[in-house]
């Protein structure tokens, strides 16, 4: 029961409640499940609620390693 | 979309693919686990395979919480839309599975039971606030990921005196079944695996600790990797490295939203809502101890098994069948007699395949051009 | 000439007025329901003769026959409804065969009690659809079922159109080496039905790309009358289309996914319902199979078209005697698409 996808909290609407965006789609979601959520941070979405905020910096760490493997194969 | 997009690069999956095959020892076999489903989505559907060395051998494994549900559960799902007459909320994954009969909760749809599809437990409380008149059941099912949005569902239906709602709960836990797969310590030499590629999502709630004993007592490297291809690439060289020395360790590829302890909060939630059953029958692999969950006593009021006093079904799958020895790895579902002759994703026999996921389904969906190669 | 009104003691109430079981019975509410909707709307000499059949006059050569029947379920959703989409469905199914669509008939069966202004919006819409095709429909039919045995209203169209010579389009025609384009963007129509009908609350601006294409057609014609297959996925998506053709052709397909035209909010709105963009359907997209010497002259052909502006190249014919559609994935790999196994329903697993 796998499928979850970062999304942008684009606004908090109270209630537990949020809007984010996956690219151009706007869903209403539950922050029920997490804490210290804020507009502009991107947070894991499951069935409708955020499991976890998702850690920029390690995700910028894991990119640089893939451009770095990129790079490499490309020379 | 961001963070989605550059985890699906060409340039960095033939950087890996190059990385792995340099890194790989030809003269050994290296059999990864993928355990859970929506992994086995991305291999097959991406096609990794076919960027891995022959060496390395992915193997499907039970991480699909649609394909392990026993068929009996669905009966039972079933018996409550048809004859309880309850209104009877599911997820999109749920509603083809075959039960008995020739049933599926689609079909009885059609023969006039109030069935609906949602993709929230919230969308599942709206439903039971606007039809007050109505009992309406969410019919639950999933791994440590899907679990926190039930128990806030059941907290929010306790706060706001939702009495018409209840659970039909299913939820099943990862680390038991993962310790099924490799058994007792004693045994693990003889399993047909020797490294895990651990869950993302469900690792996000529960974190990396619980897979420790896998690599401390049983001496098999546990990968947690995120769910997008180049994840699982990564993960699997990083199984590799671990395989080639020797060494068996929890590592976290999924570093961006996976920590040690997961989410805590989510984790009270499930603990004030769940307690562990005594054993849970999973669809291929048999009945498993302290391997799934059923409210608590304090919640009892909102089980829809105790409120509708559904008896307890058992299916037997077809003798055929070889989902047990492939969600173990000993075989392929190319070895089944039952693969793609009387069992495809329209007449599935067994839970591999059952939904998209399973190993099966997902080899006849997206790879079954290879056995006619 | 039109019928003096003083036939009818009341005008027909379109503001809060329903269907009813007269409406279908062939008496005076039929006959007015006819003329002050139907005939209203659809306007043309064949529909004011108030014949039960049309008399037309239709050129030489073959005839492509096509008809189609509408369930559709919200009627209305973003960028089309019911009406438009039974008239652009049947007249794309008669233009598949590259032929010019003539003449379409429309049958409604309707539910008691469906509001009257929800009823002409929808003819008016078909209407609109019509003259903008330029394509009359020329006769119909009206039933009325009991209420709670229909969905509000089912429509039928069916329509005519004339193969111009030396035109040879069939889905047995695709041959190895055979050059796969699509005439733009994948599964539109499906996610905007699919966010409506599930009340998604997708403030997204996805709108169904219903659409008339047999202008389209005729200019790939103009340039290449040999092409071998025309199809629009529909139901299914373009992979069932793919999927159909090659059986029907004794034929393999490798597609590469990198060159597959799919809009950034397609691809959102799809990975947030768990959908794959292949497997959804299209209302006004086309898929074409020609030859490779044929193939650049089409390509150019689609995108100087109004409607084929984003036009791509996809793939090509192989030899496979298990007519197996294969695709290489974005990452390099290979995977098959298959036939869609059931109702393809969004998954969150």
């Amino acid at each position: 029961m796998c499928l979850a996808m970062p999304v942008l909290v684009l606004e908090l609407t109270g209630g537990d409640q949020a809007i984010v965006a996956l690219g151009d789609v706007r869903k209403e979601v539950s922050l029920a499940l997490v804490e210290d959520v804020q507009p502009g941070d991107y947070v894991i979405l499951h069935a409708g609620y955020a499991l976890q905020k998702l850690d920029r910096d390690e995700a910028d760490r894991t990119l640089a390693l893939f451009a770095a493997l990129a790079q490499m194969e490309a020379t | 979309m961001k963070y989605i997009d550059e985890f699906r690069g060409e340039g960095p999956a033939r950087g890996l693919a190059a990385a792995i095959a340099r890194e790989a020892d030809p003269a050994r076999e290296y059999r990864i686990m993928e355990f859970c489903g929506g992994h086995t989505h991305a291999i097959s559907r991406y096609g990794i395979a076919d960027l891995l060395p022959a060496s390395v051998r992915l193997i499907h494994g039970p991480g699909c919480p649609v394909c392990v549900l026993p068929m009996g559960r669905v009966d039972s799902a079933i018996e409550l839309a048809l004859e309880h007459r309850v209104m009877l909320l599911a997820y999109g994954d749920c509603l083809r599975v075959p039960a008995s009969n020739g049933l599926s909760l689609m079909k009885a749809r059609a023969r006039g039971a109030d069935v609906r599809m949602v993709y929230s437990t919230q969308d599942a409380l709206r439903f039971a606030r606007e039809n007050p008149g109505r009992e309406v059941v969410f019919f639950a099912i999933g791994f440590e990921t899907t679990t926190p949005a039930t128990a806030v569902a059941v907290l929010q239906a306790e706060r706001e005196g939702l009495a018409n709602f209840s659970v039909f709960c299913n939820h099943v836990l990862t680390p038991p079944a993962i310790a099924h797969i490799v058994g007792s310590p004693a045994q693990a030499p003889e399993v047909a695996i020797d490294g895990f590629i651990g869950p993302a999502h469900v690792s996000t709630v529960i974190g990396s600790l619980p897979y420790e004993r896998f690599a401390r007592d049983h001496g098999k490297p546990v990968v947690i990797a995120g769910f997008e291809p180049l994840d699982v690439m990564l993960a699997i060289r990083m199984l590799v490295a671990q395989l080639n020395d020797g060494r068996s360790e929890i590592e976290n590829e999924f570093t961006r939203a996976v920590t040690p302890e997961g989410n805590l909060k989510a984790q009270r939630l499930v603990a004030q809502v769940f307690e562990l059953r005594d054993s849970f029958e999973w669809r291929g692999l048999g009945v498993l101890p302290a391997s799934a969950l059923q409210l608590n006593q304090r919640y009892r009021a909102f089980d829809a098994e105790l409120r509708f006093r559904l008896a307890p079904r058992a299916v037997p799958d077809n003798k055929a069948c070889e989902c047990g020895a492939i969600l173990r790895g000993r075989k392929r579902p190319s070895h089944c007699r039952l693969f793609a002759t009387v069992c495809t994703p329209e007449n599935p026999m067994g839970s591999c395949m059952v939904s998209s996921e399973g190993a099966c389904a997902a080899h006849y969906t997206y790879g079954r051009f290879r056995d006619a190669a | 000439m039109s019928r003096s009104r003083k036939d009818w003691p009341r005008p027909l109430d379109f503001r809060d007025g329903r269907v009813d079981m007269t409406h279908g019975s062939g008496g005076r509410a039929m006959a007015q329901l006819i003329e002050e909707l139907f005939l209203e709307a659809f306007d043309n000499q064949y529909l004011r003769s108030l014949n039960d059949q049309a008399c037309l006059a239709v050129p030489p050569g073959r005839l492509a026959m096509a008809t189609d029947a509408h369930v559709v379920s919200p009627l209305f959703f973003p960028g089309g409804d019911i009406g438009s989409l039974s008239v652009h469905g049947t007249i794309n199914d008669v233009a598949m065969a590259g032929a010019r669509p003539l003449y379409l008939s429309a049958a409604f069966v309707l539910e008691e009690g469906f509001p009257l202004a929800d009823l002409r919006r929808i003819v008016q819409s078909m209407a609109l659809a019509a003259r903008q095709a330029r394509v009359p429909i020329v006769t119909g039919d009206t039933k009325v079922v009991e209420s709670g045995k229909g969905d509000g209203v089912f429509i039928t169209t069916t329509g005519i159109g004339v193969i111009p010579e030396g035109v040879e389009i069939s889905g047995d025609r695709a041959r190895p080496g055979d050059r796969i384009l699509v005439s733009g963007t994948l599964g539109k129509h499906g996610v905007a039905v699919m966010a409506c009908r599930e009340g998604l609350e997708f403030a997204s601006h996805i709108r169904s790309d219903t659409a008339a294409l047999h202008g389209l057609v005729a200019a790939m014609i103009d340039v290449a009358p040999g092409i071998h297959v025309l199809r629009d996925p529909t139901r299914g998506g373009l992979a069932t289309t793919l999927n159909e053709i090659a059986r029907a052709s004794g034929v393999g397909m490798m597609i590469e996914e990198v060159r597959l035209p799919v809009s950034g909010e397609v691809a959102a709105a799809c990975e947030f319902l768990g959908l794959d963009p292949l497997y959804v359907a299209n209302e006004g997209k086309l898929a074409c199979i020609c030859a490779p010497r044929d193939a650049e002259r089409v390509l150019a052909a689609m995108r100087a078209h109004s409607l084929g502006a984003k036009a791509a190249l996809i793939g090509e014919v192989t030899e496979d005697p298990n007519c197996f559609v294969q695709m290489k994935t974005t990452l390099g790999g290979r995977r098959m698409v298959d036939w869609l196994s059931g109702e393809q329903l969004p998954r969150i697993c």
